[in-house]
């Protein structure tokens, strides 16, 4: 059973924000903000891309993510094969589905880790701010300061859902693997 | 003989006599704040004020706006008087705000603030503001803290007495000091005055959603000056009370001829009556008026102006039981009714004692027709039938009275310079404290509401002296913060004001603050003159007028490079600021331009006219300081001979290569 919620509470996945990034500088006390959806970008995109044009970076645009274009139909897999795993009802059937959702999460980190590289590295050389040696990589996770602002990454409510559903998941794989064994 | 021991003593005593009489010297003045009185106006860094103080500005014809407690001067909102620093009354956007019968009026002189109410309390939507020398209302928007409409009054002469404005934002008022001959003959001798010289009061309604004015209808009155007034709440809804002076209807050296009866008027107002009067259509339609209403047009974003020509005119000589005189002494200046809406406080300018009247008395008098006679046609109800009592001996030269949430009453007295608190019903002075110098007006939060919301009292003064820094012969006017939230006036603090402070309105931050526009919607801006991104941009010639439509964003103008504009062209630059960030406006500026600067805010466009005067190249550039790259924002206009076939070439970022180009 727990199973079956764990996976249709992924498709909160289509409705809230799943990741996000917070930055503040002496003159944004009030901090901004960008919300990452599963197919959009929300909050202060203007604003920032506004500011990164200073030192070369790009407009952040839903252009830019190509992955927009296919995450929906991911995490709809990704809900099936839970479902699936739950009709299935085997202890196989649970493990794929924890191998999956494993490899989601962390493919989903590299995803976003190639893109802030990129991102942070591929300045406009004719940008009117040029520090040398300096690039401007988003962090993966957690907080970095870049020049003037400090910039935080982290899961958003979307995000966190899946983190949890995912550690539920191991839980059940846990309990089943070690625990239910001996009463069979 | 006497000897030199008795010439000693002699000294000795003559010494002594002038150090007594030296004792005996009146104790320095010097002001006295109680402890603590540092901590209660200190708000620290980055922390917001607890009310907004809208102050009017006097000769200098704005409305600023400070922070209570602290003083702090937050902004000065450009109403009646042209403001380069921000292009108000030269960009082409806001050039109509200021027009009037007598076109185009740079200048004004602004009174008495009014904020909008609703139910007798703030409701934190408008500010009103008059304009005493060419008669005006102004309306000014606390989304965005700008003048969105001013309205002419014909038939008026000096618009002191105004905008004071009724329960529910009903009407607000305009009363002129000057009485003139109204109608068809205006060339008459100053000297019939008594026989043709007319005053009138104004009611501009307020239309509730938009807040657009109107001149409902206006009351001829009998020719006297018109001073200040107050509406009635709660039981006196429906009333309004002006107070009036110069019943002796001199013409010439007022000060002497206008100060020879012992008691002026207070002129009730029943303006309910008046509304019946004018639904049965006993209102007579004035034609041969002329006067100016101008108000931003929400499509465009830009000020409009329309001439109006008819006003509706009631005849209180004819349609009974509408306007009331009350006896006042001696030239009453203030006139102003209590929370409860019971009492109406008329404050003679010269008198020693300061006169309540009571609303069920004179009621009751009108009622039992207890009148002394009449003036210009108009019942004067007795003195004693609508006094509910006197306050003895409270100072010199009572101006004007707020009130706080607890029965109390402060008046200020101008001869005296000092503020006294006194009780409403018992009549009784409670406490008394200097100002410095000559007090004019005050201002309780909500003072002037059902509902005061007190804490602190603000005394706006006329002389400074030595209060300051000395700046020379001129000086900035004083203010007084008081704390009145014991039974002692404690004061906490003097700041210094803009222009020549008179009344001001005092509401809490939080009736304001949640609304404040940050900036304005590019997708919501409908100018005609907008360019909705740089790709948008251009310049085009029509005979002799060049529109340059040009987009300004951190950190560069576009187009900034501009050929084949010739002498003799108008030019009209059309900025955009495409910004969509909080406090980032950009600014313009054209070397040579004869009229002012622009200052864009967010998502707004502004026009600004241009004359060139000589042949060359021409910069112009940002002039507020937008971002680090702020001093890159420039770019050039070349000005060719007229008659030079140089074609029309704009554009940002290219660069071609040194060569003569266009020879």
């Amino acid at each position: 059973m727990a199973v079956l919620i764990c996976a249709l509470s992924l498709l909160t996945a289509y409705f809230v924000p799943l990741w996000q990034i917070l930055m503040w500088a002496p003159q944004y006390p009030e901090g901004l903000a960008m919300k990452i959806w599963i197919n959009d970008l929300s909050g202060d995109v203007k604003i920032i891309s506004a500011l990164n044009h200073y030192i070369g970076m790009r407009a952040i645009d839903t252009s830019m993510f190509p992955e927009f274009k296919y995450l929906i139909y991911l995490v709809a897999i990704i809900i099936g094969v839970g479902v699936l795993a739950f009709l299935i009802n085997r202890r196989w059937s649970l493990l794929a589905f924890l191998a999956i959702l494993v490899m989601a999460g962390f493919g989903a980190l590299l995803d976003f880790y190639l893109w802030g590289y990129d991102y942070g590295h591929n300045l406009n050389p004719e940008a009117p701010i040029r520090v040398p040696g300096m690039s401007y990589q988003p962090p993966l996770l957690g907080s970095k300061q870049l020049l003037n602002f400090l910039a935080f990454s982290g899961p958003d409510i979307g995000g966190w859902i899946f983190i949890i559903a995912s550690w539920i998941i191991f839980f059940v794989a846990v309990f089943e693997i070690f625990f239910k064994k001996k009463l069979v | 003989m006497i000897n030199r021991n008795k010439l000693f003593s002699l000294g000795i005593t003559a010494a002594a006599i002038s150090l007594t009489l030296i004792g005996c010297k009146p104790k320095g003045l010097e002001s006295v704040t109680t402890s603590g009185a540092a901590e209660k106006v200190y708000v620290a860094p980055g922390k917001h004020d607890e009310f907004y103080n809208f102050v009017s500005g006097g000769f200098n014809g704005q409305v600023s706006v400070y922070g209570i407690p602290s003083g702090r001067l937050l902004r000065i909102i450009p109403v009646f008087s042209v403001f380069p620093e921000s292009g108000y009354g030269y960009s082409e956007q806001s050039k109509a705000m200021l027009n009037t019968s007598h076109g185009f009026v740079p200048w004004d002189d602004q009174h008495h603030i009014a904020l909008s109410v609703t139910n007798g309390e703030h409701d934190g939507r408008w500010v009103f503001g008059n304009a005493n020398n060419t008669p005006r209302l102004a309306r000014i928007d606390l989304k965005t803290f700008r003048t969105t409409e001013i309205i002419e009054l014909p038939n008026s002469a000096g618009n002191h007495s105004s905008p004071f404005i009724t329960e529910n934002s009903e009407y607000v008022v305009a009363g002129t000091r000057f009485s003139v001959p109204i109608g068809d003959n205006r060339d008459v001798p100053i000297s019939s005055y008594k026989k043709n010289f007319k005053g009138t009061v104004s009611f501009v309604s307020v239309e509730p959603t938009s807040g657009k004015m109107k001149i409902a209808f206006q009351i001829e009155t009998p020719g006297v000056n018109f001073d200040l007034a107050r509406a009635g709440k709660g039981p006196s809804h429906g009333w309004f009370f002006f107070s009036c002076y110069n019943t002796e209807q001199a013409y010439t050296l007022l000060e002497v001829n206008a100060s020879q009866r012992d008691k002026d008027f207070i002129m009730a107002v029943n303006w309910k009556k008046a509304e019946e009067y004018v639904k049965a259509g006993k209102g007579k339609k004035v034609k041969n008026v002329k006067y100016a209403h101008n108000f931003i047009d929400e499509k465009t974003d830009a000020a409009t102006s329309e001439i109006l020509n008819e006003v509706l005119m009631l005849d209180p000589t004819e349609l009974k039981d509408m306007v009331y005189f009350i006896p006042c002494p001696k030239s009453p200046h203030g006139c102003d009714t209590d929370p409860s809406g019971e009492y109406i406080v008329g404050s003679g300018k010269l008198a020693a004692l300061i006169p309540v009247f009571s609303f069920t008395k004179i009621q009751n008098a009108i009622a039992n027709k207890e009148f002394e006679g009449d003036f210009g046609g108009i019942p004067v109800i007795k003195y004693e039938s609508a006094l509910y009592g006197e306050v003895k001996k409270p100072g010199l030269g009572p101006l004007h009275t707020e009130f706080d949430a607890n029965g109390n009453a402060y008046t200020s007295f101008f001869v005296s310079s000092e503020v006294v608190k006194w009780n409403v019903k018992s009549l009784q002075v409670l406490d008394r404290v200097p100002t410095y110098y000559s007090v004019g007006h005050l201002s309780v939060p909500g003072g002037p509401t059902k509902k005061p919301h007190g804490k602190y009292l603000i005394a706006y003064n006329k002389i400074t002296k030595d209060r300051y820094l000395p700046t020379g012969p001129e000086l900035a006017q004083s203010a007084q913060l008081y704390d009145i939230s014991g039974d002692k006036m404690q004061l906490l603090l003097d700041f210094p004001t803009v222009g020549e402070p008179h009344y001001a309105e005092a509401i809490p931050a939080t009736l304001v603050e949640p609304n404040s526009t940050k900036f304005y919607k590019l997708e919501e801006n409908k100018s005609p003159f907008v360019s909705l991104g740089e790709g948008k941009t251009k310049v085009e010639r029509k005979g002799n007028r060049v529109d340059v439509y040009m987009t300004a964003i951190r950190s560069h103008l576009t187009p900034d490079n501009i050929e084949g504009v010739r002498l003799g062209d108008d030019v009209y630059f059309h900025i955009t600021n495409l910004e969509q960030d909080w406090d980032i406006p950009h600014g313009f500026a054209v070397k040579g331009a004869a009229n002012a600067e622009l200052l864009i805010m967010p998502g707004e466009t502004q026009t600004l006219y241009w004359k060139p005067t000589e042949v060359g190249i021409y910069p112009f550039y940002c002039t507020d300081f937008c971002s680090a790259l702020h001093q890159e924002m420039q770019g050039y206009i070349r000005i060719s001979p007229a008659g030079s076939n140089l074609p029309l070439t704009f554009s940002t970022g290219k660069i071609v290569e040194e060569k003569e180009s266009g020879k």
